[in-house]
This record gives structure tokens, C-alpha cells and sequence, in this order.
């Protein structure tokens, strides 16, 4: 086994789960009695080829990576997140009544950090109970966060209905200040798109991260402990506490996602924004096998089937999207141990 | 309301998390995790749906409702089985594909992005939404019955017997010549075909079907499972609580005694109180989730 | 009459590892057949091939005459070939008597018939002299009762042979003589049993004739009447022990330890196992700077629990001192500060962490001592690397490869090279050569004696007795969660000590 082979062994999967989505893709649209070709050059027409398209795309993607994240950093501490939807509506919320709090006038550069403090903090406390529940008392995250899921959304629901919302509407009142420009305000031809500032920041969340995981003390215990909780235990690593730290940074990354909707494009925090983004999240960073930069180009691959599937509507029905994006995982998850199977015996093979 | 109606609406609201739950006790006591009960029903919604509608009789609908639910359960099993995927993963991957393929076809077929046409269902004329109703609708029965069968089933016969060992100790009942990938299948594909019948009571019963109609349902039969601790009749029990507590929230929106959102919260907050160990421990079979590779 | 089984030239791999080489084995009807060998002989392998649980990769396996090579476990259970795992093939969650009728159940109609199935487990306890309750839970079973079920098993399903993995391992004197009985009335009713032990005064004991087995091989039959533990042993190690060791070894023994002086102190430790009884039960020692005490026994005795609690891996009750410290409230990486230095006995479980590279897996355990501020310093991990890969000969050489794509051995020595390189007074060392070639298996010696020349104090644990003794100062002797003696190395010899860890004997 060399370096080689476990690029391989990372790289392969997500590519023969695209080429089979594109088959299952085909014979959908050939169902729908249109040409596969036409469908998927419209596709890209209507996402990369123009400038309105591709802001939506980055929009799409800005989310996608935030969760990805999340659901990544999870898993390379041996944990399942699915709780990223209520997590990326937690943290929105709270930037959203953070928002509410603010005297009007105040730059926006200067609000930054004080939503982005608002919106970890209301992520990585829906984060950290699974973690402490799992540390203390050994409940399994993935039933949990499903369950807290349920739970926090109820309560969002609750708090907007009952306390915050604007009249006939699932919203809350807009910001005082500290909205962010979007793209469309710096370049003309992104006009009318939702991509705004927080991409940048979810560049920057991605580098960070890949710096923690990779380059820090903490990283490296964290690491190991999804690995092998055995051996990271031997090495002295407090497995409760980095379980607990985990998913909480995980909720928190989440949570920060939520102000790509908040801060950066309505506004406002409003009911359902974040829905499906949690297990798109999940998607993408299977795709992206849980590496940021990964985990970037799989947000910006989903972002573009989402987008896409509005542009071809005319055709097939968007629809569409949905499917592939569950064959897109189904297919990764299973080739991921199906490639690295077959590989290996190749490899037997031409060594003896 | 009295407590009849009370007692009406809480059936009719418990039957497709009965069917579920029962499907997924048997999925997971053979080591199968059932986060993809929700996809199950909805493919069986969808299916019941399509068959009613073209052949006119909610039967046909009950049929296709356990092949559709049975054909993503497969696709389950063969992911997780076969090639050893996560079945967490897996599991969310059938519920987004259910998703995804309902509304295709809900495109392909009815030409609509929401719903399908009005389709047939089992009641007749003037049957109410009473007991009357009720006892007319043959899901109704099987959703009462289906506890009880999966009881027996598990704890009576010699496949149950496997079930368990299967779900317990793989390793032991293969070396006792225990199939145990073949009890996987057929355990997996049981829990989709009952979980799918979950599906055709709730178009059945509105008549058609919706996008997404099914809300969260199977991952309340999947709290109740939990909550239960993985036996088929205090999941069943645990069914019943959870619908009588939907049935109270109803009675109560007019009231604003409780939010309704609260009331909602109720089996999720169960569940994890479960997991957590506040109430007893929640004994999950050993081998659950354990057919990954490495 | 056709011998009751004839295996020829088996040969079994798994990946890079050859388990069977060429092995044969031949049982005729209606003996007790021992199969003996060392840890990792093959012996458990070639046995699963039998019962169906493999396919071997070459070689011919016959049961009473007719070729049965590769078949499945259901056609060797439907053959009358039964086995009895080391580790319990019983499912906790099920009676007894729903243990033995899995796989052949009983049924009247659709049913489950229980009444017969506890019935026929009653008839079966009653004429093979297996005492178990049929409808208590497998998990509320003592260990005795839970093999006793094993058995039941195969012979429910009308086993004729009887294949048994280290039955003794587990079990208390008494519950011994209790199993040779009743495979002698398994005999003598014409049965065929083959044991796979190490335990040489058993072999000789109970059996009728005996194999040999060595690295994956077969290395001699014999007859057992006659059969000396020494000569088994030699056949089993391949050289001769005794002689080997004292040419090797005499004189170099506690050379610089001065009297009196203690680094580690152990007083009345306990340690509660998972069956919620005491595994390791009351122990004390202590080891002096500049000494190896090693510890012997049949594994499965309370070692691997004594080391993890010595290592803070596992909660204890008594005292630990080190050099005046006291452990037990210290967390693992505390007690790493403190100077305890650990080679665990399972290196792909605990010591490495596989897909970590090397230079990684050379500061596991003491990454905060790898840091400048939060972040790791990468360039004192690859200089640390770069030394120990040379000093120790780690091969191949490249510190960024992951620990998966090496050897066993060499495995084995970046775990060593990382416990040792350190600044330790204290080092436990399990199983440190386990699964590893010979010329590794000399470095790590070497290594051992070099730091206890330089007064480190080093328990052993091994189930190598060869290793024991060619290292050890004092050797103690672990059987059910006690010391059953300690002895000085002079003393020390398989004769000497065969009798302890087999529990045949123990000091007050």
C-alpha cells in the first residue's frame, strides 16, 4: 500500500457514484422522452454558463458547505451529525434575533462577529446535547440528533408563531443592521442571485478547519479517535470530552451556516429555510470524504444538480434532482468498501 | 369530543406507526438499522396511490404498496448486505430517493408537482369517520393485528428464533449453519413490504396522495422501536402513547392550554430520554448497524 | 477401518499471513486426539477449515474415508462434524435451550415447539452428565455452564466428532476434571474428540495420541502413552528450551539492581471485569529498578486486565505506586508524564492507529509533547521520525507511510520504538513480540535487556513461556486473576511452572 493507493481508494468512489448517476439520469430523462444530451447541456447552460445562474449555484453551495462541514468534522471523529438541519436553523435564528437586538446603523463588517457568535453558539448548543448525552451516558448521536431534529424545529416553529414573527407571515422581523451585500451589488451580472458575502466566509471555515484537523494537537486526537477509539484511548485521549467537543464544534459550523440565509440574503429568519440542507449536508460530505477541500467541490457539485434541476424543468421535471441526489449517495456508500475491495484484490493479484 | 371519538381518532392515527413500528422491530432485531422506515411509506403511499387509481380498487393499491415498499427495502439490503455500506448513510439515501421518485413520477404520471387525482379508498357512502369507517377499512385490522403477528412471529417460530440470533450474535448463528444473510434479506424486505402497507393506510385513508405526505412518520415509528426497547408490543404500546398524544394536541389547538409544537415534541423527547438511560436502558440488539465493512 | 479424519497438505492465507503451510492431520475413530502448538501455530485454523468455516487454499481433507475438502459449516454440522470456539458461539440474548436447537429447530406446525426442545436439552444434559439449566438465559451463565452448552450443542446435532478450541483456558480445576470425564464417556460411547491446547501436563493427560503443530505446519504425531512434556514442548518451540535459554542467557540477570529498592509498587490491586466479577483479584508486587518480572500463564488469566489497569485504561480498586506515586486517581496520559511507558499487547487495536503514517504513529500518546502552542510541530515530528525509523530499522524507511502498509514486525517496532525512545522509569510490555518475525523478535529482546541494564523496571507479560524465561529476572505465575506463584528465574523452568498455570497448583 503507498500514497498512491490511498488516493485512489479516496478518489474512485465519488467518481464511479457520479458515472452511475449519470446513467440512472439517462434513463430517467429517457423515460421522460427527452434527449439526455439537450437535458444535461441545459443543465449547465442554466447554472455555470450564465453569471445569474452561477451566483445561485454559489448560493446553493455556500449552505452546503457549511453543513458539510459539520456532518464531516463529525465523522472524522467516528460521529454521525444528522441533527445539521436544526442545527443550520438554530444558529440562522439566533443570528436572526441577534440581528433584532442591534441598534439600526451599524456597519456590517462590525456585525460580522457578533452573528457569527450568535449563530455557533445556537448551533453548537443543539450540537453539543448529543454530544454530552453521548459522553455521559453513552446514547447513540444518530438516534438523537434525528430526534432533537424534530425537537428544535417544533421550537423554532414555536418561538417564531408565538413570539417574533411578522404578521401573516413565518418570518421574523428584518435585521436593524448588518445585512451584507450581496454579489449582485459588486458585479452587475450576478444581479438578482442570492450568492453573497458569507461564501467567503465558508472558504474561510473550510481552510480552518482543514488547519485544525490536520495541523493541531486536538485535530490529531480527534482524528484518531474516529479511527480507533481504542488506540485513542491508550494514547491518553479524553475520549468524553472530545466527543462532546466535537459534535459541538460540528452544531457550531452548522450554526454559522444558517447566516448565508439570515445575514447574507433575506434578511430575515424564516420558517423552513434550512430544510434538507442537513442531510444534503450528510451527501456532500460522503462525496468530499470528509476532507474540507472535498467537501467544497462535492457543495458546489450538489448546489449545481439543485440549481440544474430548475433549469431543465422544461424539459424533465426537476424532480429529477432529487433522484439523482439519492443515487449519488446510495452509490457512494456502497462503492466506497466495493472499491476498496476490488482494488485490493487487484493489487494481491499483480504483486503475487 | 368524547372519549370514543378520542379514542376513534388515536387508532386512526396510530395505525400507520403500528404498521411501521412492527416492520422495523423485525428489521432491527436482525441487525438492520430502520432509519429508512419514512422512505418505505412513502413509497408505499405512492404505490397504493397508482394502483387504486388505474384499477379503481384501494386492493390493488394495498398490493402495489407492499411491492414498493418491499422493492426499496430491498435496495436497503442488497447496500448494506451486499456491499457492506453504512446503513446510516444508506438508510437516509432510500428516504431522500423515496422522495426523489415519488415526485418523478408524481410528475410522470399525474402531471402534478403536489398531489395525485382523488382515489378510491375503502370506505363506503356515509360511513363517517367514526368507528363506523374504521371497522370498514381492512388496514385498520391488519394494523391492529400486525403487533400481535410480528410478537408471534419473533418469539414463536423458528425464524424469529434466527431473527434474533441474527441481529444478536451473526457470528454464532452462522456457525450453527444459521443463513444469516438470507434471514437479513428477507427480515429487511418483511419490514419495507409492512412499513409500505403504512403508506397505502395514509393515501387510502386521504384519498390521495400528497408530496412528502407521510411527515416525519416513520422515524416516529423508528422513536416508538426505541422506546420500546426493541420489542414488537411495547413498540406497539409505545405507538399508541404517541398517537393519543397527537389526538390530545388536536383536541387542544382551539384551547392554546399548550402550544402545539410542545405536544409534538413528545415521542422525540421519549426517545432520547430512552437512549439516555434515564428510564431504564434502551438494549439495542448487539450486532444493530454492524454489516459495515471494517 | 477409514481414520475418522485425514487432513493433507492444508494450506490457509490470510492477505500476507500463511496460517496453514502444508499441514496433515490424521484422527482415528473413537480417540482423543490432542492438537498442540504455540500461540498463532495454526492449529485454531486448521481446525475452522474442518469445521466448514474456511476453505482451505490447497490440500485434501477426509472425514471417515469420503472427500469432504472445502465444504460448508452446515454440511459438516449435517456430517456429525461439531466445534466448540474458543471464544463462545452462544448468543446471550437467547435460553440455553434456544441456543442449542438454532440452526435444527423443532417445530410443531409453524410453532416453535419449546417443550420439546428443553426436553431433548434435558435428555442430552442427563446422558452426557452436562448439568445446564435449559431455559435460563445464556448471558446469566457462568463460563463453565456456558461451554457446557457448547457442547450440548454439537451433540445435538449429532456431532461424532468433536472438535474442542482451548476448552481449559477458562475453566477452574475442578470444572476441568469435569470435561475430561465426560469426553472420556464421549469415547469410550465412540466418539471422536480432537482438543487443541498448549497446555502440555493436559495433553498428556487426557489424550490418546497427539499432533504437533509449528508455524502453520505439522511437525510430529505421537502416540501419547509414553510422551514426555519436554519432548512435546521441544517439537512445539523447535529447539530445546531449557538447553537454549541457558546458553543464551546465563548470567546476564539483575546485574544493577541494589536491595531493597522499588521504582513500581502494586498493593492489593482488583479489578471488576465485564461479567461483573473480579478478574484481577487482590494482586501485589513490586519491581526494582534494573528488573524484569515477568508474568506467565494461560491467557485469559487476568493479564491483559492487570496491565490496563496499571495503564489507566481501566478502573481498579488498591494502590499503584511509581517511584513514590500513586497512579490509580491519575489519568492515562498523567500517569505517561509520570514515567509509565506502555507496549500494549494488541497493536493493530490499541498500539497504532493503522491509517495514521508512520512518523504519526511515533508520537502517539505523547503528541502534547509534539506541540508549539495549539498546533502540532511538524518539524520536530519528522526529525523524531526520521531517528527512530533508523535507530530501530523501521522498514520501509519512509516516516509518511501509513502503519497499514507495514509488516507485522515492523509494526511492532514503531510501538516499541515510540515506548522506548522515551524519557520512562517504569515500562509494561504485553505480548511484545507477538505475531512478529524472529529477527524482530531478537531486536525487541535486545531492546528489553538494554533498558533494564539501564535500570528501568519492566513487567512482561507474555504467553510466550520460551520469552519469559529467556527475559525475565523473577517470574510470577497468573491464574484466575491471583498470582499462583512467584519464583526467581533460577528456579524457574516449564517443568517448574506447568503445574501453576494450569492451576494444578498454588502457592498459599
Amino acid at each position: 500500500m503507498s500514497r498512491r493507493t490511498v488516493i485512489e481508494e479516496a478518489v474512485l468512489p465519488p467518481i464511479v457514484a457520479l458515472l452511475i448517476a449519470a446513467v440512472v439520469g439517462d434513463v430517467l430523462i429517457l423515460t421522460f422522452g427527452q434527449s439526455p444530451g439537450a437535458v444535461f447541456r441545459l443543465l449547465l447552460e442554466g447554472t455555470w454558463g450564465n453569471a445569474y445562474g452561477f451566483g445561485q449555484v454559489l448560493y446553493k453551495a455556500t449552505t452546503l458547505v457549511f453543513t458539510g462541514l459539520a456532518v464531516g468534522l463529525g465523522l472524522r471523529a467516528g460521529l454521525f451529525n444528522i441533527g445539521a438541519e436544526s442545527q443550520l436553523a438554530a444558529g440562522g435564528f439566533c443570528a436572526a434575533l441577534a440581528g433584532l437586538l442591534l441598534p439600526a446603523g451599524i456597519p456590517a463588517l462590525l456585525c460580522l462577529p457578533f452573528f457569527i457568535l450568535a449563530a455557533a453558539l445556537g448551533g453548537g448548543v443543539v450540537g453539543a446535547v448529543p454530544g454530552i448525552l453521548k459522553a455521559r451516558f453513552g446514547a447513540h448521536e444518530v438516534i438523537v440528533t434525528i430526534m432533537l431534529n424534530f425537537i428544535v424545529l417544533a421550537l423554532l416553529n414555536y418561538l417564531t408563531s408565538a413570539k417574533v414573527h411578522v404578521p401573516d407571515t413565518l418570518h421574523t422581523p428584518e435585521l436593524k443592521s448588518g445585512a451584507l451585500w450581496r454579489l449582485g451589488d459588486v458585479m452587475s451580472p450576478f444581479h438578482g442571485s442570492a450568492a453573497n458575502a458569507i461564501i467567503l466566509l465558508a472558504i474561510a471555515t473550510a481552510i480552518a478547519l482543514g488547519w485544525y484537523l490536520f495541523r493541531t494537537r486536538q485535530g490529531f486526537e480527534l482524528r484518531a479517535l474516529g479511527l480507533q477509539a481504542r488506540a485513542a484511548e491508550y494514547a491518553g485521549v479524553n475520549v468524553a470530552r472530545v466527543t462532546w467537543r466535537a459534535l459541538a464544534m460540528s452544531g457550531a459550523i452548522a450554526g454559522i451556516g444558517g447566516l448565508n440565509y439570515v445575514i447574507g440574503y433575506k434578511h430575515y429568519y424564516e420558517e423552513g429555510f434550512a430544510s434538507g440542507a442537513g442531510f444534503l449536508g450528510i451527501a456532500v460530505a460522503l462525496v468530499g470524504r470528509n476532507h474540507p477541500a472535498g467537501i467544497v467541490v462535492a457543495a458546489l457539485l450538489f448546489a449545481t444538480l439543485s440549481q440544474g434541476g430548475l433549469a431543465v424543468n422544461a424539459l424533465v421535471p426537476k424532480q429529477m434532482v432529487d433522484v439523482l441526489q439519492a443515487v449519488v449517495i446510495l452509490a457512494v456508500a456502497t462503492s466506497v468498501p466495493e472499491v476498496r475491495r476490488l482494488l485490493r484484490i487487484s493489487r494481491r493479484r499483480s504483486e503475487s | 369530543m368524547n372519549a370514543l371519538d378520542f379514542l376513534a381518532q388515536t387508532v386512526r392515527i396510530a395505525i400507520p406507526y403500528l404498521l411501521a413500528a412492527a416492520g422495523g422491530v423485525l428489521s432491527e432485531r436482525a441487525g438492520l438499522i430502520g432509519l429508512s422506515l419514512e422512505g418505505y411509506m412513502l413509497g408505499g403511499a405512492f404505490c397504493a396511490a397508482v394502483g387504486s387509481y388505474y384499477a379503481g380498487a384501494p386492493w390493488m393499491g394495498v398490493l402495489a404498496a407492499i411491492v414498493g415498499g418491499g422493492m426499496l427495502a430491498l435496495l436497503y439490503a442488497v447496500s448494506a448486505i451486499r456491499f457492506k455500506a453504512d446503513q446510516v448513510v444508506v438508510g437516509i439515501a432510500i428516504n431522500l430517493l423515496a422522495i426523489g421518485l415519488t415526485r418523478f413520477f408524481l410528475r410522470l404520471i399525474f402531471d402534478s408537482s403536489s398531489n395525485s387525482p382523488r382515489i378510491p379508498g375503502f370506505e363506503l357512502k356515509g360511513s363517517g369517520t367514526g368507528f363506523l369507517a374504521l371497522a370498514l377499512n381492512p388496514l385498520v385490522w391488519i394494523g391492529i393485528a400486525v403487533i400481535p403477528v410480528v410478537s408471534w412471529v419473533l418469539y414463536r417460530t423458528p425464524f424469529g428464533l434466527r431473527v434474533r440470533a441474527v441481529g444478536e450474535h451473526p457470528a454464532a448463528a452462522e456457525s450453527v449453519g444459521v443463513p444469516v444473510v438470507r434471514v437479513r434479506y428477507i427480515a429487511v424486505a418483511l419490514s419495507g413490504m409492512i412499513a409500505g402497507l403504512g403508506g397505502a393506510y395514509l393515501s387510502l385513508d386521504q384519498h390521495q396522495f400528497t408530496d412528502q405526505m407521510t411527515a416525519g412518520r416513520g422515524f416516529i415509528a423508528l422513536a416508538a422501536i426505541i422506546f420500546g426497547r426493541w420489542d414488537p408490543v411495547r413498540a406497539g404500546l409505545a405507538c399508541l402513547l404517541f398517537a393519543a398524544a397527537e389526538t390530545l394536541q388536536i383536541q387542544l389547538q382551539g384551547t392554546q392550554l399548550i402550544p402545539s409544537q410542545f405536544v409534538e415534541m413528545i415521542p422525540y423527547v421519549l426517545t432520547i430520554v430512552a437512549l439516555a438511560g434515564i428510564v431504564g436502558r434502551a438494549a439495542a440488539p448487539a450486532a444493530l448497524g454492524k454489516t459495515t465493512a471494517e | 477401518m477409514n481414520p475418522a479424519i485425514r487432513m493433507t497438505g492444508i494450506e490457509k492465507s490470510f492477505g500476507a499471513v500463511m496460517a496453514n503451510r502444508g499441514a496433515d492431520l490424521e484422527v482415528a475413530q473413537g480417540e482423543i486426539h490432542a492438537l498442540v502448538g504455540e500461540n498463532g501455530a495454526g492449529k485454531s485454523t486448521l481446525m475452522r477449515i474442518l469445521s466448514g468455516l474456511y476453505a482451505p487454499n490447497a490440500g485434501r481433507m477426509e472425514v471417515n474415508g469420503r472427500d469432504v475438502t472445502g465444504w460448508s459449516t452446515s454440511e459438516a454440522i449435517a456430517n456429525g462434524v461439531g466445534m466448540v470456539h474458543q471464544h463462545f458461539m452462544l448468543v446471550p440474548t437467547l435460553t440455553v435451550a434456544e441456543n442449542v436447537v438454532l440452526g435444527c429447530e423443532v417445530t410443531k406446525g409453524l410453532v416453535l415447539d419449546r417443550q420439546a426442545a428443553e426436553r431433548a436439552v434435558n435428555a442430552l444434559s442427563v446422558r452426557t452428565g452436562l448439568a445446564v439449566p435449559a431455559n435460563r438465559l445464556v448471558a446469566d451463565l457462568s463460563v463453565g455452564e456456558a461451554q457446557r452448552v457448547e457442547i450440548l450443542k454439537t451433540l445435538y446435532r449429532g456431532a461424532k466428532i468433536l472438535i474442542l478450541d482451548e476448552p481449559t483456558a477458562v475453566l477452574s480445576p475442578f470444572e476441568v476434571r469435569e470435561l475430561w470425564a465426560v469426553l472420556r464417556s464421549l469415547r469410550d460411547a465412540g466418539g471422536t474428540v480432537v482438543l487443541i491446547t498448549h497446555k502440555l501436563d493436559e495433553v498428556i493427560d487426557v489424550s490418546d495420541s497427539i499432533t504437533v503443530m509449528r508455524q502453520g505446519a505439522t511437525v510430529t504425531r505421537m502416540a501419547s502413552a509414553g510422551a514426555t512434556p519436554q519432548a512435546i514442548a521441544r517439537a512445539m518451540v523447535g529447539r530445546d528450551v531449557a538447553l537454549a535459554l541457558d546458553a543464551d542467557y546465563a548470567g546476564s540477570t539483575i546485574s544493577g539492581t541494589s536491595p531493597g529498592a522499588v521504582l513500581l509498587s502494586v498493593q492489593n490491586l482488583t479489578v471488576i471485569g465485564n461479567r461483573r466479577t473480579a478478574v484481577v483479584n487482590g494482586v501485589s508486587f513490586s519491581i526494582a529498578p534494573g528488573e524484569i518480572l515477568g508474568i506467565a500463564g494461560v491467557e485469559g488469566n487476568g493479564q491483559t486486565e492487570l496491565i490496563e489497569a496499571l495503564a489507566g485504561l481501566r478502573s481498579a480498586d488498591g494502590t499503584i505506586t511509581l517511584g513514590g506515586r500513586e497512579l490509580v486517581p491519575l489519568s492515562v496520559r498523567e500517569r505517561g508524564n509520570a514515567g509509565l511507558s506502555h507496549i500494549p499487547e494488541d497493536r493493530h487495536e490499541r498500539g497504532l492507529v493503522l491509517d495514521y503514517s508512520i512518523a504519526d504513529n511515533l508520537i502517539l500518546g505523547q503528541q502534547h509533547r509534539f506541540t508549539s502552542g495549539f498546533m502540532l510541530d511538524a518539524g520536530r515530528i519528522a526529525a523524531h521520525a526520521r531517528e527512530l525509523v533508523e535507530r530501530y530499522d523501521i522498514r520501509p524507511a519512509d516516516p509518511s507511510l501509513p502503519a497499514r502498509a507495514l509488516s507485522g514486525g515492523n509494526q511492532q517496532k514503531i510501538v516499541v520504538a515510540r515506548e522506548m525512545a522515551r524519557d520512562f522509569k517504569v515500562l509494561l510490555a504485553a505480548q511484545p513480540t507477538r505475531g512478529v518475525d524472529v529477527g524482530a523478535i531478537e531486536f525487541i529482546h535486545a531492546r528489553l535487556r538494554e533498558a533494564r541494564d539501564q535500570g528501568k523496571a519492566i513487567l512482561l507479560v507474555s504467553a510466550d513461556l520460551a520469552e519469559v524465561l529467556a527475559l525475565a529476572d523473577r517470574i510470577a505465575v497468573m491464574y484466575g486473576g491471583r498470582f499462583a506463584i512467584v519464583m526467581s528465574r533460577s528456579e524457574a523452568s516449564p517443568d517448574a511452572l506447568a503445574p501453576y498455570m494450569t492451576g494444578a497448583e498454588h502457592a498459599a
